[in-house]
């Protein structure tokens, strides 16, 4: 048989499956190397109960991750945390505490997202890993039990979609400007069922924290998965933190894409999606001076050291508008420390913004910083939905780069970085 | 596999899982309870008419975009809907559905065309749709095999069971 040209990822689904090639539509069943639950999900426990399951395939490959209502807001919460910990004690599996962080920016730190690995989450931004060369998509409560009991799951071998970055962007502009502005010429469903691939000269240069807002905002593009083909940066990165070995699967020549598309981002302005939805995207200079009640800095997305950094360089020595608050949520444990040492916490405190504790916070809209109905709020997360932060269907979220977020943290009015 | 109901339509696009079951409730445990918020962030008459219109639900494109949170199917389940028709659907929330055997039919034509109330009747394995009052046949996308074997078992809670169970048997079988 004629084997046709196979992607990076499709090579991954293929090792995972014990098969020498895969092709788009073909479902496999492929092994895991990370299952990781987050604290929303104690279902994931009683649909494993139901399935008669008794032990979980390999527990040091299973992760229960506390990040999405931390520390505890109230009893619920407080009970399905403990079931949590029950749970993994009597599995032994690994569990991450309240006071570490977003599972997501904790895989990176412990050497866990690894190029050419499987790993599911029960949570839709776990595409972000594909910034290491990993295959990882978000699984459902149900899928996840099953992946307990299993080690593995059926996936549809996907398309893959390549998107190139071109030009030369502006000293204004971040990853998070080419995310939205992709979506906002493309869509939010342009990549379901699909890998959205992000490749060319401006990913090449950006830092590992700069990569993964790129493909977890492919969550919001539809996609499974994502993926940035690992070089020199990955590598060096994942060394810091891992000595395990890894493989690196490199596209055949020749591979078909299911499309392509290049965005050059020379003269790119900074983006703003409006609310309420993520492809709503206008330069931000077009909708200047809206007021502009909370600002947020923080989730798996917009809460890294880089985030932190950049807040802190363009908030250093200043206030922030009276009548608007800032509430920073750094990613993990991690980072807040680094963030002390390098003067970043401080920088923040003195401008006035609230710091809570690393972990999910407002960004899953149960905690830290929920927005009342007609506030308007300039997030540094993924998402925009109704409702999206907290409940209330009439508060307005505007999602933008950290940039744009410190800049409006200064006015009180949503501000482009240009004017800094 | 044949469904057969009366349409509550809701034809909008990208209804997120924020809109479906919002966050917020997130850590209810029970399910009954959880209904209770179904589709709170979209239309909160919708609940009700899954009681008094009826239980095949219809929507517009990209439906459950957003959260990978079951609950999102849970929740129509624990409402009563048998079956859903949309133009499509995002990635995990259609996965979460067959896996726990709600039907959801592709169908990128009925959702324009069928009235509130309208008796219709799906097809599963042809991916068709008839609306009874009109007699327009509107062609959806038939699921895969694998998707209808999942179906046919109900979901894969009673696959995974019906698997363990085996294991079982051959662990007696074999005398330990």
């Amino acid at each position: 048989m004629a084997t046709t040209a196979m992607h990076a990822t499709h090579k991954i689904l293929a090792a995972a499956a014990g098969k020498d090639h895969v092709s788009p539509g073909e479902v496999v069943t492929a092994k895991v190397d990370l299952a990781g639950i987050n604290d929303v999900y104690l279902i994931v426990v009683r649909s494993f109960r139901e399935m008669l399951g008794t032990k979980v395939w390999d527990p040091r490959k299973v992760y229960i991750f506390l990040d999405h209502n931390t520390p505890a807001s109230d009893l619920k919460v407080a009970e399905a945390q403990k079931a949590f910990r029950e749970f993994a004690g009597e599995q032994g599996c690994c569990l991450t505490e309240i006071n570490e962080g977003i599972g997501h920016n904790l895989l990176p730190e412990r050497g866990l997202a690894r190029p050419g690995s499987v790993i599911v989450i029960t949570d839709s931004h776990t595409p972000i890993h594909g910034a290491y060369g990993a295959f990882a998509a978000g699984l459902g409560a149900t899928d996840m039990a099953a992946v307990l009991i299993e080690g593995s799951t059926w996936f549809r071998v996907p398309d893959v979609v390549n998107i190139r970055l071109t030009g030369k962007p502006g000293p204004g502009i971040m990853a998070k400007d080419a995310a939205l502005s992709i979506l906002g010429r493309l869509g939010t469903d342009f990549g379901t069922y699909k890998v959205i691939e992000f490749s060319g000269p401006v990913v090449e240069d950006l830092p590992m924290e700069e990569r993964m807002v790129l493909t977890v905002m492919a969550t919001e593009m539809g996609a499974k998965s994502a993926f940035i083909k690992p070089d020199r940066t990955t590598i060096d990165d994942v060394k810091g933190y891992t000595s395990e070995p890894f493989t690196v699967y490199e596209t055949d020549p020749g591979f078909r894409y299911a499309a392509e598309y290049e965005f050059d981002l020379s003269g790119l302005k900074p983006q703003v999606a409006l609310p309420h939805s993520v492809d709503n995207v206008r330069n931000v200079e077009e909708a200047e001076g809206i007021p502009i009640d909370q600002v947020f800095v923080g989730s798996c997305t917009g809460g890294k050291l880089y985030d932190i950094e950049t807040v802190a360089k363009t908030l250093a020595g200043k206030k922030i508008a009276g009548g608007t608050r800032l509430v920073v949520t750094m990613s993990t444990r991690e980072t807040v420390q680094k963030a002390i040492r390098k003067g970043y916490y401080q920088i923040l405190l003195d401008a006035g913004a609230s710091i809570t504790s690393p972990g999910c916070g407002a960004c899953s809209g149960l905690l830290g910083g929920i927005v009342a109905a007609r506030e308007r709020c300039v997030s540094t997360a993924n998402r925009n939905f109704p409702g999206r932060m907290g409940g209330s269907v009439e508060a307005e979220v505007y999602l933008a780069s950290p940039l744009t977020a410190a800049a409006t943290a200064l006015t009180g009015k949503l501000t482009s970085p240009e004017r800094l | 596999m044949k469904i057969s109901g009366k349409a509550v339509v809701y034809n909008h696009d990208n209804i997120s899982t924020d809109q479906i079951f919002p966050g917020q409730y997130g850590y209810i445990q029970d399910m009954k309870e959880m209904a209770e918020h179904t589709l709170e962030g979209a239309d909160r008459t919708i609940r009700e008419r899954f009681r008094t219109v009826g239980n095949i639900f219809v929507s517009g494109s990209n439906f459950g975009c957003g959260s990978s949170r079951e609950f999102a199917v849970i929740v129509l389940i624990e409402s009563g809907v048998k079956a859903v028709i949309v133009k499509s659907a995002a990635r995990i929330w259609y996965r979460n559905a067959v896996n726990l055997g709600l039907p959801v039919l592709f169908c990128p034509t009925l959702p324009d065309a069928v009235a509130e109330g309208a008796e219709v009747e799906i097809d599963l394995e042809k991916g068709t749709v008839l609306d009874v009052a009109t007699g327009a046949l509107h062609q959806g996308e038939a699921p895969s095999e694998f998707i209808i074997g999942i179906y046919r078992e109900g979901g894969i809670k009673p696959l995974m069971r019906k698997k363990a169970l085996e294991r079982s048997q051959k662990k007696e079988r074999a005398g330990d």
